[in-house]
C-alpha cells in the first residue's frame, strides 16, 4: 500500500513527439492517496489504459517520474513495484487448475505453502468459485475466467496498488454488480490503493471514492461523484456523467445576465470580460418545463424511464433534455423552460468559469 | 429448402471420379493386385493369397529396415522439434529482422530433395567437400561411405538442416498469436521465463506444434531421395530406410509380389500412426490444450 505520485508525467507512442497532439497522455501531476479507491473514467482511446500501464510498469513514460511513497520507481520493473493488475479480457493459465491459477502469483514469490492454501481457499470463496477450484481453467466460460483473473489480482495482500483495466467488460450484468460490491468490500477490509479504469459512469460512481475523468489524454477533473455532478469542470464531464448528460447552450454573458438567442436569463453570479466560446451548462435535473415564462422550446418526445420522465425538446435548433418527476403531467401548452440559477454553470472554451458572487 | 432430386447430377461428379480413379484408386489397386499374385515372367500371374504378406512379416530384412526407419524418425523429431521451438522463441517478433529471419529460414524448405542430397553428398566428401575435408584436416575420422556412424550423422544433420525451419515457422506462428495481455499478466504475477514458456507459450503453441510433429513424422517416415543420393543406403545396409529398401526390392530385384505386400504394410503403418496422432491431437483440442 502506497501513495502514488505522478510528477510531470507524459507519454507518447511516437519516438519523437512533435507537438502536444502526439501525446497519448498529456502532462500530468497527481497524487493517488494511499488507500483510496479511484475510478479512471473516460471514453475509449482517451489515455486511461496508457496511464494504468505506466503506473504498473508495463510501459515506460516518455517524460516525468512516478514515485511510490516518495521513492522514484520510474525505471523499476513491474515485479519490483509489487502491483496487481487485472486486464479487460481474461488471462488464465489454461493448463492449470483454478486453484493453481490463483496460487501462481504467491508461488512465484515463494510464499509459505500453508498460507497459499488458505489464501486461495479464501479468494475462491470470494469470487464464488469454491466448487470449481480443482477444475482445469481452460474449459470455463469467459466470465468464470475473468473471475479467476480478478482473484489472481486480489490474492496478494501486500501489493502497493490494485489496478483494474475495465475488468467487468465480459461479465454478466448481475454478476457485475456482485463483483463490484466484492471489490468495494475488499477495499474496505484491506485498504489497498485501487485504480479502476472504466468507461461506464455507473461503475465508476458506485465503485470509487474519487473519480478521475480523462478526456483526450488529459485529466479534466478529479472529484467525488457529487462534485462531478454539481460542478463539472469541463463540458466533457458534464456530457459524460449523468444520464442524460448536461445541457450545454451557447450564450452571451454580461455581468449577471445571460442572453440566449435574444432571451435574457438571470444568473446568480457575475461574469465579466469573457473571451472565447461562452456556454452555459445546466443538468436536466435543474431544468423545469413550464407554461408561462422562460426560453421557448418544442417538446419532441417524452421517455418514461420509471422513476422519472425524460423530456427531449428543441431549443433554438439544439436538443435540450429535461428531467420531470414521475407523476408530473406534461401538457401541450408547456412550451417554456426555466433553469435553477444555483445550478447554471458557465463555460469558456469548455472549461468552467467561476463567477463572482456580488 | 425443398430438395430437388435429379439423377443426372451424378454426371457432374464424373470428372472428379475419373481423376481420382486414375490418380489413386487404379494404381493402388494394381499394387493390391500384385501383392496377392506371383509371376514367373511372360506376364503370367498365379494366385498367391496372403503368402507374400506372411513372408514379409517373417523377413528379417523388412524388420531391420523398419527399425532403422523408426530410429531415424525418432532422432530427427527429437532434434527438430525442440530446436525449432527454441529458434522460434528467440526470433525477433517484428520489424526488419523478423522478416529477414523468416526469409532465411524458408530457403532450405524451397530446395528440391535431390538437390539437398547432392549438396550434402558433395559437402561431406573428404576429397573435395568443405565439411569432409575440414573434419579430416582436423584429424577427425569422418567418411560417410564407410563408417556407419558418419553416414547416420550426415543424413540426420542434412534432414535437420532441411526441415527444422518448418517446425520453427509453425511454432513462430503459434507464438505470434498470443495476445500481449498474457505476457503482461505474467510480468505482474512475477512468472519466471521458464514458467512463461511452460504455462503460456507451450500450451498456446500446442496445436500448431502437433501439426508440425505430424508433418515431420510422415515426411521423415517416407523419406527416400535425400539419404539415397548421399549414401545409397550404405555402408552395407546401414542407412537403408524403408522406402530405399522398397525401391531396391521392387525395381532392383523386380520382386513385385513381396514389394507390393511391403508397400501395403508400409502404407498401413503410416496410416495407423497418423491416426493415433490425430486422435491424440483432437483430444488435446477438446481439453482446450
Amino acid at each position: 500500500m502506497a501513495k502514488i505520485t505522478l510528477d510531470n508525467l507524459a507519454h507518447s507512442y511516437y519516438p519523437k513527439p512533435k507537438g502536444e497532439d502526439d501525446f497519448a497522455l498529456k502532462e500530468l501531476n497527481h497524487d493517488w492517496a494511499d488507500g483510496e479507491a479511484y475510478a479512471l473514467l473516460g471514453s475509449s482511446g482517451c489515455g486511461k489504459s496508457t496511464l494504468l500501464n505506466i503506473i504498473s510498469g508495463l510501459l515506460h513514460p516518455s517524460q516525468g517520474r512516478i514515485l511510490f511513497d516518495g521513492i522514484d520507481v520510474t525505471h523499476a520493473s513491474t515485479a519490483d513495484r509489487n502491483i496487481a493488475q487485472v486486464f479487460q479480457f481474461p488471462v488464465v493459465y489454461d493448463t492449470m487448475t483454478v486453484r493453481n491459477n490463483l496460487a501462481f502469483p504467491l508461488k512465484n514469490r515463494g510464499a509459505d505453502p500453508k498460507y497459499i492454501a488458505e489464501r486461495v481457499q479464501q479468494i475462491g470463496q470470494m469470487i464464488g468459485m469454491e466448487a470449481e477450484l480443482d477444475k482445469r481453467a481452460s474449459g470455463l466460460t469467459a466470465d468464470a475466467k475473468q473471475k479467476i483473473s480478478l482473484g489472481r489480482g486480489m490474492v496478494r495482500e501486500d501489493v502497493n496498488a490494485l489496478l483494474f483495466d475495465e475488468p467487468l467488460t465480459v461479465i454478466d450484468p448481475h454478476m457485475k454488480w456482485e463483483l463490484r460490491t466484492q471489490l468495494k468490500s475488499l477495499h474496505h477490509e484491506f485498504g489497498h490503493t485501487m485504480i479502476y479504469v472504466t468507461h461506464d459512469q455507473t461503475e465508476a460512481l458506485t465503485f470509487a471514492d474519487k473519480v478521475v475523468v480523462m478526456y483526450d489524454g488529459r485529466v479534466v477533473q478529479i472529484g467525488t461523484p457529487q462534485e462531478l455532478f454539481e460542478r463539472p469542470q469541463h463540458t466533457f464531464v458534464g456530457y459524460f456523467i449523468g444520464s442524460p448528460g448536461m445541457n450545454v447552450i451557447s450564450a452571451d454573458i454580461t455581468g449577471k445576465v445571460a442572453n440566449v438567442h435574444g432571451t435574457s436569463l438571470a444568473l446568480n453570479r457575475g461574469y465579466n470580460d469573457l473571451n472565447g466560446k461562452v456556454e452555459i451548462g445546466v443538468r436536466p435535473e435543474f431544468v423545469a418545463l413550464t407554461k408561462g415564462d422562460g426560453l421557448p422550446v418544442n417538446v419532441r418526445r417524452v421517455e418514461d424511464v420509471g422513476r422519472h420522465k425524460i423530456v427531449r425538446a428543441d431549443l433554438f435548433g439544439n436538443e435540450i433534455n429535461i428531467l420531470a418527476r414521475e407523476g408530473m403531467e406534461i401538457s401541450p401548452d408547456m412550451n417554456r423552460v426555466t433553469f435553477d440559477p444555483e445550478h447554471v454553470n458557465v463555460y469558456v472554451n469548455d472549461w468552467l468559469k467561476a463567477g463572482e458572487v456580488a | 429448402m425443398e430438395k430437388t432430386v435429379n439423377q443426372k447430377a451424378w454426371f457432374l461428379i464424373l470428372p472428379v471420379l475419373l481423376l481420382v480413379a486414375f490418380s489413386a484408386v487404379i494404381p493402388l489397386m494394381t499394387v493390391v493386385n500384385y501383392s496377392v499374385q506371383d509371376t514367373f515372367g511372360n506376364n503370367q500371374f498365379f494366385w498367391a493369397g496372403l503368402e507374400w504378406f506372411e513372408e514379409m512379416l517373417r523377413s528379417e530384412r523388412m524388420w531391420d529396415a523398419l527399425g532403422r526407419q523408426l530410429m531415424f524418425s525418432a532422432i530427427i523429431l527429437a532434434i527438430q522439434v525442440p530446436l525449432g521451438v527454441f529458434i522460434a522463441l528467440n526470433m525477433p517478433k517484428s520489424g526488419f529482422w523478423s522478416s529477414f529471419c523468416l526469409v532465411m529460414m524458408s530457403l532450405p524448405l524451397l530446395i528440391p530433395w535431390n538437390v539437398v542430397g547432392t549438396i550434402w553428398q558433395i559437402f561431406g566428401r573428404v576429397d573435395i567437400g568443405l565439411l569432409g575435408y575440414t573434419l579430416d584436416a582436423l584429424g577427425i575420422s569422418y567418411n560417410y561411405t564407410q563408417n556407419t556412424f558418419a553416414a547416420w550423422v550426415t543424413i540426420i544433420v542434412m534432414d535437420v538442416w532441411h526441415w527444422t525451419s518448418l517446425v520453427a515457422l509453425l511454432a513462430f506462428a503459434g507464438l505470434k498469436s498470443i495476445p500481449d495481455a498474457y505476457y503482461q499478466a505474467a510480468k505482474i504475477d512475477q512468472a519466471s521465463r521458464w514458467a512463461i514458456f511452460r504455462y503460456i507459450e507451450l500450451p498456446k503453441m500446442m496445436g500448431v506444434l502437433m501439426i508440425a510433429i505430424l508433418l515431420r513424422f510422415m515426411d521423415s517416415f517416407m523419406i527416400y531421395t535425400e539419404p539415397f543420393v548421399v549414401t545409397g543406403g550404405g555402408p552395407g545396409n546401414a542407412t537403408t530406410l524403408l522406402s530405399i529398401d522398397l525401391v531396391k526390392m521392387a525395381l532392383g530385384q523386380f520382386d513385385l509380389g513381396p514389394a507390393a505386400a511391403f508397400s501395403i504394410m508400409y502404407y498401413l503403418v503410416i496410416l495407423l500412426i497418423s491416426y493415433v496422432f490425430y486422435t491424440v491431437m483432437t483430444n488435446l483440442d477438446k481439453k482446450g490444450g
